[in-house]
């Protein structure tokens, strides 16, 4: 049985998106968001968010991407 | 990783896949005009349950059935159907694989439905001889490099072209294992061959374009072009002396 030649159609994983409110801002643009889950996540704002200077305070609703290699981490890309 | 079988593995390996070959010569005499490509699929059934191994193709990733039958422009992993009926004139690859005592066998073949066309046959007998030749270049010291050459320029040099989105593979205690076997050039400088692997070479060689598609099934392979594909299959020792065939039929 033939095998499918390495780098055809493999999908690269796709992100997670969810959605939670923060809890903490940390140094360097990062932050403690809890999702709605109840989980607590470290989450870094997104570069396109950094470039236009968005800013983003304890409360605020955000949504974001996890990794699906790590869950414990995500990026910052709306905030609501 | 690439893993090196002693001695006395590959000589467990000609089992399974001396029974492939045997399977294979029973079922290859089936496809006369009328049968269904699923009564090869239920007489492949038989056949492994009656030598007592296990099929290596069943639930391989999900695959549905024990064998592959890929009828004209199907080049591989054609899912066995009740409504798939071989014609005078089809070819037809079939694919099979067992397990027996943890080692695979895995070969193809790709058979004649009664009276095929003149240069279908020459397809045939292109891939079968570029098959061959992969074959010859399975010493030490050559590349996996030689191997592509072989297939890519007897092919290419009959004016057909070679699958480039599948290939061959190493094989043993599973199914595919490293290193990937292209039967295409590729640029970047490639394995050299040691004794004690074991690849399985499988040519498929295409009428018209190499390029392919796979159906929504998931798993049949088509040419894009809807011209017919040949694939011949060994499963092959790397030994000091040479290739040692363990597919090989009588």
């Amino acid at each position: 049985m033939v095998e499918e030649k390495k780098g055809r159609g493999q999908q690269k994983a796709q992100p997670i998106e969810v959605e939670g409110t923060v809890r903490e801002l940390l140094p360097n643009a990062m932050f403690k968001v809890e999702l709605d889950n109840g989980h607590k996540v470290l989450a870094h704002i997104s570069g396109k968010m950094r470039m236009h200077y968005i800013k983003i305070v304890r409360g605020d609703r955000v949504k974001l991407e996890l990794s699906p290699y790590d869950l414990t981490k995500g990026r910052i890309i709306y905030r609501s | 990783m690439v893993v090196l079988k002693t001695r006395e593995e590959i000589e467990q390996m000609k089992k399974p896949n001396r029974i492939v070959a045997q399977i294979l010569d029973e079922l290859a005499a089936m496809c006369k005009p009328g049968a269904s490509t699923m009564e090869l699929e239920e007489r492949a059934r038989e056949l492994t349950l009656q030598f007592k191994v296990q099929p290596a193709f069943y639930n391989y990733r999900g695959y549905p059935a024990y064998l592959c039958a890929s009828v004209n422009e199907e080049v591989v992993h054609g899912i066995p159907r009740r409504d798939k009926v071989l014609k005078d004139g089809d070819i037809v690859s079939l694919d099979f694989g067992v397990i027996d005592q943890g080692f695979i066998g895995d070969a193809a073949l790709t058979v004649e439905v009664g009276k095929v066309s003149a240069p279908v046959k020459k397809l045939l007998e292109v891939t079968k001889e570029a098959l061959d030749r992969a074959v010859e270049q399975c010493r030490p010291g050559l590349h996996l490099g030689d191997i592509a050459r072989a297939v890519q320029s007897l092919a290419e040099g009959n004016g057909f072209s070679v699958v480039r989105d599948f290939v061959g593979h190493g094989v043993g205690r599973s199914m595919h294992e490293d290193p990937q076997v292209p039967n295409f050039g590729t640029p970047r400088p490639n394995l050299k061959l040691r004794e004690g692997m074991v690849l399985a070479l499988e040519p498929m060689v295409n009428m018209g374009t190499w390029r392919v598609k796979v159906l929504d099934d998931g798993w049949t392979v088509v040419t894009e072009d809807g011209k017919p594909s040949a694939h011949f299959e060994h499963s092959v020792a790397i030994t000091q002396d040479g290739p040692l065939v363990l597919s090989q039929r009588n």
